[in-house]
């Protein structure tokens, strides 16, 4: 990783916050390179709409640095807003306005002049597929069309920092990945994200890094798969028909654990084809029937778990 | 560009964008300018016989009433128009939208200044349609030209004033119905002066509020431009008394605008 400041996009150092009493951030360090996806997770609580209020210039922080784009966000506080475009958990779009009145209004404080404002924001209501609605107001829109306006108003800037807090919280699966796709193609074209999400797939579909926060600390840091290394590895789970053939199953495998309820056996393995297929070898040698077979592969699940220490982890949604 | 250009550039987008809300939402300005004139009739019509038989004078009556009223009414205009200011500013919190202003490079007093600059066109339009009605039912100004843009330089500064407060009234409350509550004494205030009646026909107690409250110098300063009537000091202390609530305003509104904010 990188560690030079010239291609971070994103630092912070010891950034705290408390509101009263309580404590929110407590301690927080990461670095995000420039052209990267950087992907803050945590349940709701966890403090991750905070930490994008202070690097937006909206919340002072009480303690700690933060650099975005290479400014101070305490002392160049414009020069930041300059450089980024914040996409919110709860779309800030003017409902008296119609989708393409909230573009030029955007386009105009940019300071794009009339004829460069209208092309850019005809360009991106035609990329974000928002063209038939552009001359209808928000409140007709369905919750991913509001997200992608939200979106949309934020990038008129050309920004190469672009914050997206919980950006398909509440969309269906459809708009989701219509989401993804935009994210995607904005890392694609240079620009930096920083994402903040509950949902673990998307962490683990977007982000290049991926940073755990629970309870105002980062409990863990690592691309995807650097954090699925950390917890122990995938399973096998094998279903039979009668407890005679379970008890059959268990002395052919190793290491299996069964579940004498459901008739099942977790066979550990490290997700490739050939565990798969040793382990099935051996049930045919024995010429055992297996009722059914699923395979377990650990996801950032199983990590939050496993740092966390808290099965009950209820608040993160795995989707 | 430098701080003015920038400052005077977005002001003028904000301003733009607030006229078309005004245009988008029509029920509220019908509200904000059918109040008034309602309470207009309502004086002049069932109260203004008898109420204008108490004013003494030569005439008396409806007419003299009507006379009497319209000041009061203007004000109460004013009053109740600012009222869509701290809607709409309290409106734009919820939406989130003035996150979303805070988080870009603009001039940071511009969506402030575009709520006041929208605010006071609305007002002052409403002034004008509430005057329009008070003439055509027997309102008689007396005075010349000059009085009349002395009154409405009177009427702006109000107008003015009441916006930078109820501006910081829309941003401290939490929510959209609040803000609407919350400047509703401001329509109260012209009827506990002499907007409606002579503050000498009042209770001790109320008489004494009423006398120094801020609405009793501003109704006589505009009653005097309009029909001639005795001024005095009422000049001076409206001036003060707006210039007074203008400043709390405007800093509360910019202390409550920056709360958080980094600078």
């Amino acid at each position: 990783m990188p560690n030079s400041p010239s291609h971070a996009a994103i630092t912070a150092t010891g950034l705290r916050k408390s509101f009263g009493d309580h404590s929110v951030l407590d301690g927080i360090d990461f670095h995000v390179p420039e052209g990267t996806i950087f992907s803050l997770l945590g349940p709701n609580g966890a403090g991750k709409t905070t930490v994008v209020r202070i690097l937006s210039t909206l919340l002072r922080p009480d303690g700690g640095e933060a650099r975005v784009g290479g400014h101070d966000v305490a002392r160049e506080p414009d020069a930041v807003r300059a450089a980024i475009g914040v996409t919110g958990q709860f779309s800030a779009v003017d409902d008296l306005l119609t989708g393409e009145e909230n573009m030029i209004l955007m386009a105009d404080l940019h300071h794009l002049g009339r004829r460069e404002g209208r092309r850019r924001a005809a360009d991106l209501l035609a990329r974000f597929d928002l063209v038939e609605a552009a001359k209808q107001r928000p409140a007709t829109y369905s919750g991913g069309m509001r997200r992608r306006l939200d979106l949309a108003m934020g990038l008129v800037g050309n920004p190469r920092i672009v914050f997206l807090d919980e950006p398909t919280t509440g969309l269906d699966p459809r708009s989701r990945r219509t989401m993804w796709r935009i994210v995607r193609d904005l890392v694609a074209g240079g620009v930096t994200i920083f994402l903040t999400t509950q949902y673990l797939e998307e962490a683990d579909q977007l982000a290049d890094r991926v940073a755990l926060l629970d309870r105002g600390r980062l409990v863990a840091e690592g691309t995807p798969g650097e954090l699925k290394r950390r917890v122990p590895g995938g399973h096998v789970r094998l279903a039979f028909a009668d407890a005679d053939a379970l008890e059959t199953a268990v002395r052919t495998l190793d290491g299996a654990a069964r579940d004498d309820d459901a008739l099942t056996l977790r066979v550990p393995t490290d997700g490739s084809v050939g565990s798969l297929k040793a382990v099935l070898d051996r049930l045919d040698d024995r010429s055992l029937a297996v009722d059914g077979l699923s395979l377990h592969t650990p996801d950032l699940d199983d990590v939050f778990l496993a740092l966390t220490g808290r099965p009950d982890s209820g608040k993160v949604e795995l989707r | 560009m430098n701080f003015l250009t920038l400052w005077a550039n977005d002001s003028a987008t904000m301003l733009r964008r607030n006229l078309r809300h005004i245009r988008r939402y029509p029920s509220l300005t019908l509200l904000l300018v059918g109040t008034p004139v309602v309470i207009l009739l309502l004086f002049v019509y069932v109260f203004g016989g008898t109420l204008g038989a108490g004013l003494g004078g030569v005439s008396g009556g409806r007419a003299a009433y009507v006379d009497y009223v319209a000041p009061g009414i203007i004000l109460l205009t004013v009053a109740g128009a600012v009222q869509g200011t701290a809607i709409t500013v309290a409106m734009d919190t919820a939406d989130g939208i003035i996150a979303r202003f805070r988080s870009m490079a603009i001039s940071r007093a511009s969506v402030l200044t575009g709520h006041v600059l929208s605010s006071m066109i609305q007002c002052m339009l409403s002034v004008a349609i509430v005057v329009v009605v008070a003439l055509l039912v027997g309102f008689r100004p007396t005075t010349g030209p000059a009085e009349w843009v002395g009154a409405i330089g009177i009427i702006a500064m109000v107008a003015w004033a009441l916006t930078w407060l109820t501006v910081a009234l829309g941003l401290v409350t939490k929510s959209v119905e609040a803000a609407s509550n919350l400047p509703q004494p401001l329509i109260l205030l012209p009827f506990f002066g002499s907007g409606f009646v002579p503050t000498d026909s009042m209770p001790t107690g109320l008489r004494w509020f009423a006398e120094y409250q801020p609405f009793t110098p501003i109704v006589e300063t505009l009653r005097g431009l309009l029909l001639g009537t005795a001024i005095g000091d009422s000049a001076l202390l409206s001036v003060a008394w707006c210039a007074a609530i203008t400043l709390i305003g405007f800093v509360w509104a910019r202390a409550l605008y920056d709360r958080d904010l980094v600078r």
